[in-house]
């Protein structure tokens, strides 16, 4: 039983330079304790699916279409009281600035006693000792003089710890990661990555973790979808997504990244830039800059099941095998 | 290849907030306060051939971006030499004029910040070299045209503003207005790290063409270590103010010697890793106004032992070419 059913979402923003389809058409599910990971360039519309996940798209942005399932409970179009409830307590969100979540004028403990008893009944002891609990769950020493600290007398690697304890004190169901690592130095975002590892494969909560690193989903999740201009343009497990992508946007993302492999040799870079969302081309939107493109492009590629799991939206998929490697 | 391009010789930058008056007032009764110094680099010793492309890697604070504004002339080092062409740098500046510096050019982080919002591409590009009389500036914008089209830019944006171009294409303007005093020696900033994969791709390409084509020295500095891997000759890992390990490329990450860059090469993510348990290493990065004493990464360290906390260790040659600071490479333990 899948926790989240995300089907043909659609996302829009009413500008007055037109209608922005920031996401269009977006499908996937996630089951308990998977971690998914969705990866794309800045505006392909990855941190705005996260927002309409939550019902957090504030106008002129407005779902427009398509359904999210939250174990079964229809949640596009649920009342605001509704979305309240389940925000913090069944599905949670952390975000790349931590400096975004945490109010910089008041103290770690009381933000988190708010965030327990806004869902639970507990006295205000009980509750700033489960706050002191999840600190330590999270890897920070002395959690009960740091609750009475303020956000800026931590480093940004101990905020965003914070921000996860804080995610994670209701064992939500699902927990959407957006970017919380990308400011993070690389041994900080090792810690980070692996305390958010173990702690969701202790409480079976659910991960999207949303990313631009290739590199940084390939050692977490199970499966990867891959964003571009608002749609999903292939999703599958891991393995079978980096050793055989089907899709010209993924190879070309995976011959993007430096890798050990071809040291000195030039990237196999993707020619162009990411469209407008405002201004999307007829048909597949990344034709433009695709090297296999042709008449067919013209029309939109449906989501197409290539085996093992693995689906892409193109028409002309890669499936004769292997990847260069 | 007797002289090498840039030489660094016991380079130290001490940023220092002097005290204020209620704290000298309070010296005065004898409160003992002393100033409040930050060691950014502290005793660098470095040499770049001509010609080499040398990554330099650290994590946010340790000195990288200080040392490469000391190597571009830009600040001054508080102590010890920096040698271009076997010259002094501060040297430079009193015998030709600004002129010998011209030849080090800096490419910097986040163009936006880096490029005048007010003035057009033209400008932010063709300003340096007339100045400098490389061109007259009637041959202004011929020469513009060439460095646009260098760099991948259509020169039919010239007159175009910085906010009328994507992040990529800002990176190529900061590009173009390096080169355009010809300099022969390029300090890199972080000057991918802020580009989508897809982008930071397409300008790692041009900078591995550019270097091919003009001969440029390059010292390249990220935190991002599949780039730098990407691109170096050599690596130059620096932490809090010091470099720990200098070595080939593929030497590094065949068998990194320092504690420090093993832990690094641990913790960079992989395309290559699946379903990686994550074994990071303890502690934050200790603050640069308070160090630790004797060898800098002792807390952190899993070898640590009594004389890392007492000595700093020096920077030695373990192998041709392979310089580390780490106790543990004389050999003997002391417990």
């Amino acid at each position: 039983m899948a926790v989240l059913a995300v089907e043909n979402l659609r996302t829009h923003f009413f500008t007055r330079d037109g209608v922005v389809k920031a996401v269009d058409g977006v499908s996937f599910t996630i089951a308990q304790g998977e971690v998914l990971g969705l990866v794309g360039e800045s505006g392909s519309g990855k941190t705005v699916t996260g927002f309409s996940l939550l019902g957090l798209v504030d106008p002129p942005g407005r779902i427009v279409d398509g359904s999210i399932r939250l174990d079964g409970e229809e949640l596009v179009g649920a009342p605001q009281e509704r979305l309240r409830a389940l925000r913090g307590r069944k599905i949670a969100m952390i975000f790349q600035d931590p400096m975004m979540t945490l109010n910089p004028v008041l103290r770690i403990d009381t933000q988190m006693i708010e965030a327990i008893t806004a869902h639970e009944r507990v006295s205000r002891r009980a509750a700033r000792a489960r706050a002191a609990e999840a600190l330590r769950a999270v890897g920070i020493a002395s959690a009960v003089e740091r609750l009475s600290a303020y956000p800026h007398q931590f480093s940004g690697g101990m905020r965003q710890r914070v921000a996860i304890a804080i995610a994670l004190l209701h064992r939500p169901r699902l927990l959407i990661a957006d970017e919380p690592t990308t400011a993070l130095d690389v041994t900080i975002q090792s810690q980070i990555l692996a305390e958010v590892q173990s702690l969701c494969a202790q409480s079976g909560t659910a991960l999207i973790w949303i990313t631009h690193d290739l590199a940084v989903v390939a050692g977490l999740a199970d499966r990867i979808a891959v964003m571009y201009a608002g749609r999903i343009v292939e999703q599958g497990p891991v393995d079978a997504l980096f050793a055989r992508p089907l899709h010209p946007y993924t190879r070309g993302l995976i011959g993007s990244v430096p890798s050990r492999a071809h040291r000195g040799a030039p990237l196999a870079q993707i020619p162009g830039m990411p469209p407008s969302l405002a201004h999307l081309p007829q048909g597949c939107a990344f034709a433009p800059r695709c090297a296999r493109a042709d008449a067919a492009c013209a029309e939109e590629p449906a989501m197409v099941e290539h085996g093992g799991g693995g689906a892409a939206r193109c028409w002309h998929p890669y499936l004769e095998g292997g990847a260069s490697a | 290849m007797t002289m090498p391009k840039l030489e660094l010789v016991g380079v130290s930058k001490h940023f220092v907030k002097p005290l204020d008056v209620a704290a000298r007032a309070a010296n005065l009764f004898g409160a003992g306060m002393h100033d409040i110094v930050v060691r950014a680099v502290d005793g660098v010793d470095l040499v770049v051939q001509e010609g080499e492309v040398v990554g330099l890697v650290g994590e946010s604070g340790c000195g990288k971006s200080t040392l490469g504004r000391m190597i571009a002339g830009i600040i001054p080092p508080s102590a010890g030499e920096v040698r271009y062409g076997g010259r002094a740098l501060d040297g430079l500046v009193a015998a030709s004029g600004r002129k010998g510096l011209l030849e080090i050019q800096m490419i910097f982080q986040d163009p936006m910040a880096s490029l005048n919002p007010r003035m057009r591409v033209r400008d932010i590009v063709g300003e340096a070299p007339v100045v400098h009389g490389i061109v007259s500036s009637a041959e202004r914008d011929r020469y513009v045209d060439t460095l646009l089209a260098r760099v991948g830019l259509d020169p039919g944006y010239k007159s175009r503003y910085p906010h009328q171009f994507s992040g990529g294409q800002r990176a190529r303007i900061g590009i173009a207005r390096a080169l355009a005093v010809e300099p022969d020696f390029l300090v890199c900033d972080e000057s991918v790290a802020a580009l989508d994969v897809s982008i930071k791709a397409q300008v790692l390409n041009l900078f591995m063409q550019l270097r091919r084509d003009l001969g440029l020295t390059c010292l390249f500095i990220s935190h991002d270590l599949g780039v730098v891997e990407h691109i170096s000759d050599r690596i130059v890992i620096m932490y809090l103010g010091r470099i720990v390990e200098v070595a080939p490329t593929e030497a590094l990450f065949r068998a990194p010697n320092h504690p420090y860059t093993q832990a690094l090469l641990a913790n960079v993510p992989r395309l290559e890793a699946r379903k990686q348990r994550f074994a990071p290493v303890k502690g934050e990065l200790p603050s640069p106004l308070d160090p630790p004493s004797g060898c800098h990464f002792h807390p952190r360290c899993p070898f640590a032992m009594t004389r890392c906390r007492e000595e700093r260790p020096a920077l030695a040659e373990i192998a041709p070419g392979r310089w580390s600071a780490c106790h543990l490479n004389d050999g003997t333990s002391d417990a």
